[in-house]
């Protein structure tokens, strides 16, 4: 992939690909699973061939899901380690809702709502798996009592309602804060998106002379 | 069978509408099992095989009576032999014949998440409608009794039907008609409940003071009712529960919980939406740019 001359990347090739596998699943899994959750979204079966087809498949997307997810966790958890600013950041969080950044502390790569984000799911999507695997009537409903499968099957289906609620607020966060949906589909920003959104990412970048997506990742920052 | 339309329904899993059931005109029936007269020949075990084309494999010896070891996807009805040895040191062979209870407040149906799956008849019978099951097995975690059992061959869910096909005819169930000695009774709930006090009252006149009638109003009444010796302790026969209930984990799974999480992920849409409308893209400026420029030419600078 080659990049416009001047901007920085964002998402190298490998992590865009890994967050799109992870977000092909978790919509197939949202659609299959909530055609098992409410009569009134069993119509989204259909879109699996059918009720059994729907069942059948979910689990296994889940399995891909968890370990494309393992992938994202390796690659971004030094960047959501949390720190002091971003209690700061949140107790303004109103002005941030308002576009209005300046006079808050400057970010580094993320965020506090982006670290929100991958610490939510890095709760629930393991959460899911293991209660799934519990639910998941075909290979493991021996392994335990009908019990342990009413308590697994309520917590599957809080955590999931979680984590659709955590998928939307990251969804519409992509489409509110222009240039961030192309950091992830084609994998740069422009040094003006970072003085904006991540001025102590783009310092850093800046001050090790690299283009990103990390200072560690080497490259020649754009001299603008 | 599908094709034969019932029209009675009362209660359909995963539906919001009203069932087809305007020829509702029938008498709620009921399968009086009284465990005092039973002698465990398994004649019903044989004739549910029969006259569903049943075929389970043959199993192993378990070291018990109960043969097979469980219900299983071919075994709608099964046997179940308690030793007990009650206080004056007796022993007392309690031969229970399990199945589903056909519940008034089916645990399954509240439970399964495929539309049709699961109904029940205005004569109180609950069936699976095989086409419609999803094999998902929720109505195993549904249902108070563990009956329900899912096929590894065809992923759907099986339990006795209390023979619908022929109480649709005005048969009697498959083992009712096979019991040698009577134990196995069939008619209107209100003529097996009064039936089951006379042999009840015939019980406690013979030393069995806590005999009565298994009915648990937990599920609001069941259409499969035992008349027992030891009404007080049904666990006594083979771990029949004492107080069956919708498990309370069930209840708030598909009760309160299925709009409340729906309304909350609808609430997040629409309130991303006014977001968007009231305050708009977060949008980068050029003074933005500007700054970052400037930042970056300051770094490539010789220090």
């Amino acid at each position: 992939m080659t990049y416009p001359r001047g901007t920085l990347i964002r998402n190298a090739t490998a992590t865009r690909i890994n967050h799109w596998i992870t977000g092909g699943c978790f919509v197939l899994l949202v659609l299959s699973g909530l055609s098992m959750f409410d009569p009134d979204t069993f119509f989204l079966s259909a879109l699996f061939g059918g009720g059994q087809s729907a069942r059948a498949i979910h689990p296994w997307i889940g399995i891909v899901l968890l370990l494309s997810y393992c992938g994202l966790i390796v690659q971004f958890w030094r960047d959501n380690l949390p720190s002091w600013d971003d209690w700061v950041w949140m107790k303004s969080i109103d002005r941030v809702l308002v576009n209005e950044e300046e006079g808050l502390p400057e970010l580094g790569r993320f965020n506090a709502g982006q670290k929100f984000v991958f610490w939510s799911m890095t709760l629930l999507l393991p959460t899911l798996f293991a209660t799934g695997l519990v639910i998941w009537d075909v290979y493991f409903s021996p392994y335990t009592t009908i019990e342990v499968q009413r308590v697994a099957e309520l917590i599957h289906c809080v955590a999931a309602t979680a984590a659709i609620l955590v998928w939307i607020i990251h969804v519409y966060a992509a489409l509110w804060v222009k240039g961030s949906l192309r950091a992830m589909t084609q994998g740069y920003v422009t040094p003006g998106w970072a003085w904006r959104h991540h001025r102590k990412w783009l310092r850093h970048l800046a001050a090790a002379g690299a283009r990103g997506p990390t200072p560690r990742s080497g490259g020649k920052a754009p001299s603008g | 069978m599908a094709d034969l339309q019932s029209q009675d329904y009362i209660r359909r899993s995963a539906s919001t509408m009203t069932p087809p059931s305007i020829r509702d005109h029938e008498a709620e029936v009921a399968k009086l099992i009284d465990v005092s007269r039973c002698i465990g020949c398994k004649a019903c075990q044989s004739a549910c095989m029969e006259w569903n084309n049943l075929r389970t494999d043959v199993g192993h010896f378990e070291g018990s009576y109960d043969n097979p070891s469980d219900l299983n996807p071919s075994t709608w009805t099964l046997m179940r032999f308690t030793e007990y040895e009650d206080e004056q040191g007796n022993l007392e062979w309690l031969i229970r014949k399990d199945g589903c209870m056909h519940c008034e407040d089916p645990g399954c149906l509240k439970a399964c998440p495929a539309p049709g799956a699961i109904v029940q008849y205005a004569n109180g019978i609950v069936d699976f409608i095989s086409e419609n099951c999803i094999g998902c097995g929720y109505c195993v975690k549904g249902c108070p009794f563990d009956i329900p059992r899912i096929s590894k061959v065809d992923h759907k869910s099986y339990k006795c039907t209390l023979c619908s096909d022929r109480v649709g005819v005005g048969l009697e169930p498959a083992c009712v008609k096979a019991c040698p000695t009577g134990a196995i009774m069939f008619g209107s709930k209100t003529d097996m409940t009064a039936w089951a006090g006379e042999r009840v009252e015939d019980l406690k006149s013979r030393g069995f003071a806590n005999a009565g009638l298994y009915d648990p109003a937990g599920v609001g009444g069941t259409h499969v009712m035992y008349v027992l010796h030891h009404a007080d302790r049904p666990s006594l026969y083979a771990g029949l529960p004492d107080k069956p209930r919708i498990s309370p984990l069930v209840a708030v799974w598909k009760g309160m919980f299925k709009p409340l999480a729906l309304a909350s992920m609808a609430f997040a849409v629409v309130a991303g939406f006014v977001h968007w409308v009231v305050e708009g893209p977060n949008e980068v400026q050029p003074e933005d740019e500007a700054a970052a420029s400037a930042l970056l030419h300051k770094a490539d600078e010789p220090k």
